[in-house]
């Protein structure tokens, strides 16, 4: 969360020599002259930000989205931005049943169909499909010499699943302006509408093997593993930050953060495996988590510019109520090659311990727990990023950007003894994701 | 055992945030050293339309979230 707001723009064609030090110095006197006067009566022109980015998985989920950014500064400071974000999904999803050497037939999350997943591969749902629309307004101001407010809502919109959410800041400024104090609070109401409605927690899934005497005891079969049509989930976050300047060329931030969520955190469409000695899957049931959890976390970011760079490094632990924690390390390292472009190569690396209830599969003689999932998104998993972006500025300060990035999810054995013929089997396929993006700002 | 360990960490980081606020008077730069934190690409959330971008993927695809700003992700991602 960061309030302060850049108060320069771009500066001009590089110089050498005495020239170089002129143009330093007169950016210098610009810097302070417009820190000591100001002008808050000038108001800005609309500044767009705009975004269309490609993400695929190969075989899996493949993602095309873009982003419309809009922002205007009125007098005194005062700004408003809109954003709008559109997105679409296509593609399979893993829903969490064990691989088997046979193929393997499962029941569409509608009920109507099915669909096979292949022999000793992970079984993919591939009837995943949907488009989101989401719109941000956010209005930010200063409230007096020291202290800067900000507020603004947010509507996500997707076929099962619609949120709305609200969020207020404020920031106090310390030490001439050195040290920024934010403390910052949103609030959201998400309803699920599953398709095929909300199945109950650890039903069996209802599998048409042929074993019913017509279509109708399919359906009232299928409907009795079904709760309700839909659901609702709440979720405060809060979040306190210290920026500060530590001198000319470096600046650092801390936040801690900490998140209530309250409500249906179960995913309708994901299944753990009940396997038999010989490592048969023998039922699926529908999975189940707890209706709250309480995240902390914790974060720093430092940057700092070089001669002819600018470093950023960032760091948060995460920690949770079921069980996951979290490291995250993440660094870009922006190399200008002129003063008008950069190339910045960016590295992430993401460590979490598996949830309480997480299990890949449960044996046949195993008591159930109330809560169960094989979802390997909060099992026990590493990822890895690596990307580059490149960038270059126009005349009148529009300017463009591409950027390519590699994902790596690699799930690790949880330490369960697979039994049979599941030992054969990979459990943890790795997941590989090709992000391609373009960026333009006028 | 968890209580304890969380406890333990708020407690730290508490310390944490003191002791930084505690030397930040010593810091800084003055207005007329600005030129550099002023460029656009020296802000915290430099890119913030990679950083929304990212920060959807890795909602959707990891167990944690949020740190940097808000941890609510407001869509199902599935």
């Amino acid at each position: 969360m960061q309030l302060i707001k850049s108060e320069g723009k771009k500066n001009g064609k590089r110089k050498t020599g005495k020239k170089a030090k002129a143009a330093h110095v007169t950016s210098t006197l610009l810097a302070a002259s417009c820190a000591l006067l100001g002008n808050p009566t000038i108001a800005d022109d609309w500044e767009f930000d705009t975004a269309i980015m490609y993400y695929s998985e190969g075989d899996r989920v493949s993602a095309l989205e873009g982003i419309v950014q809009a922002k205007k500064t009125f007098k005194n400071y005062r700004e408003f931005s809109a954003k709008f974000v559109a997105d679409s999904l296509t593609g399979a999803s893993a829903n969490g049943a064990v691989p088997q050497a046979e193929p393997q037939t499962f029941t569409r999350p509608s009920g109507n169909g099915q669909y096979t997943s292949n022999a000793g591969e992970t079984p993919l749902d591939d009837t995943f499909k949907d488009t989101r629309y989401q719109l941000n307004l956010q209005w930010s101001q200063p409230l007096s010499e020291r202290y800067i407010g900000s507020t603004g809502i947010q509507f996500s919109t997707e076929y099962d699943y619609l949120s709305v959410a609200v969020n207020g800041m404020l920031g106090r400024y310390f030490n001439n302006k050195n040290t920024t104090i934010n403390m910052g609070v949103s609030y959201a109401s998400d309803t699920i509408d599953p398709v095929g409605g909300k199945p109950a927690a650890l039903s069996d899934l209802v599998i048409d093997n042929g074993q019913f005497s017509s279509q109708e005891a399919f359906n009232t079969a299928f409907a009795d593993s079904r709760e309700s049509s839909s659901d609702t989930k709440t979720t405060l976050d809060w979040v306190l930050g210290v920026s500060q300047v530590i001198n000319r060329k470096w600046i650092t931030q801390f936040n801690i953060g900490l998140s209530e969520v309250s409500g249906y955190q179960t995913d309708p469409y994901k299944f753990v495996s009940i396997v038999d000695d010989a490592g048969i899957a023998v039922r699926h049931l529908h999975e189940s988590r707890p209706d709250s959890r309480t995240k902390q976390s914790f974060y720093s970011q430092s940057k700092y510019h070089f001669k002819n760079g600018i470093w950023d490094a960032s760091y948060r632990l995460s920690n949770d109520d079921w069980g996951v924690q979290s490291h995250t390390l993440e660094t870009r390292y922006r190399f200008l090659l002129s003063q008008n472009r950069y190339i910045e190569p960016h590295i992430r690396l993401y460590q979490q311990s598996e949830a309480d209830f997480y299990t890949p599969f449960y044996n046949e003689h195993e008591t159930l727990t109330d809560f169960a999932s094989a979802d390997y998104r909060i099992g026990k998993l590493n990822t890895y990023t690596i990307g580059i972006r490149y960038g270059m500025k126009l005349s009148k300060g529009r300017e463009y950007g591409l950027r390519l990035e590699y994902y790596n999810q690699t799930p690790q054995d949880a330490g369960k003894t697979a039994p049979g013929a599941l030992s054969t089997l990979d459990l943890y396929p790795s997941v590989d994701a090709l992000v391609v993006q373009f960026d333009y700002h006028f | 055992m968890k209580a304890n360990y969380r406890s333990l960490t708020l407690l730290l980081l508490t310390s944490l945030l003191f002791t930084l606020l505690s030397g930040c008077s010593s810091l800084g730069a003055s207005p007329w050293e600005r030129d550099l934190l002023a460029k656009p690409e020296m802000s915290l959330n430099a890119n913030n339309l990679d950083l929304s971008l990212d920060d959807h993927i890795y909602f959707s695809k990891e167990g944690t979230s949020g740190g940097r700003g808000f941890a609510g992700g407001g869509c199902g991602c599935n």
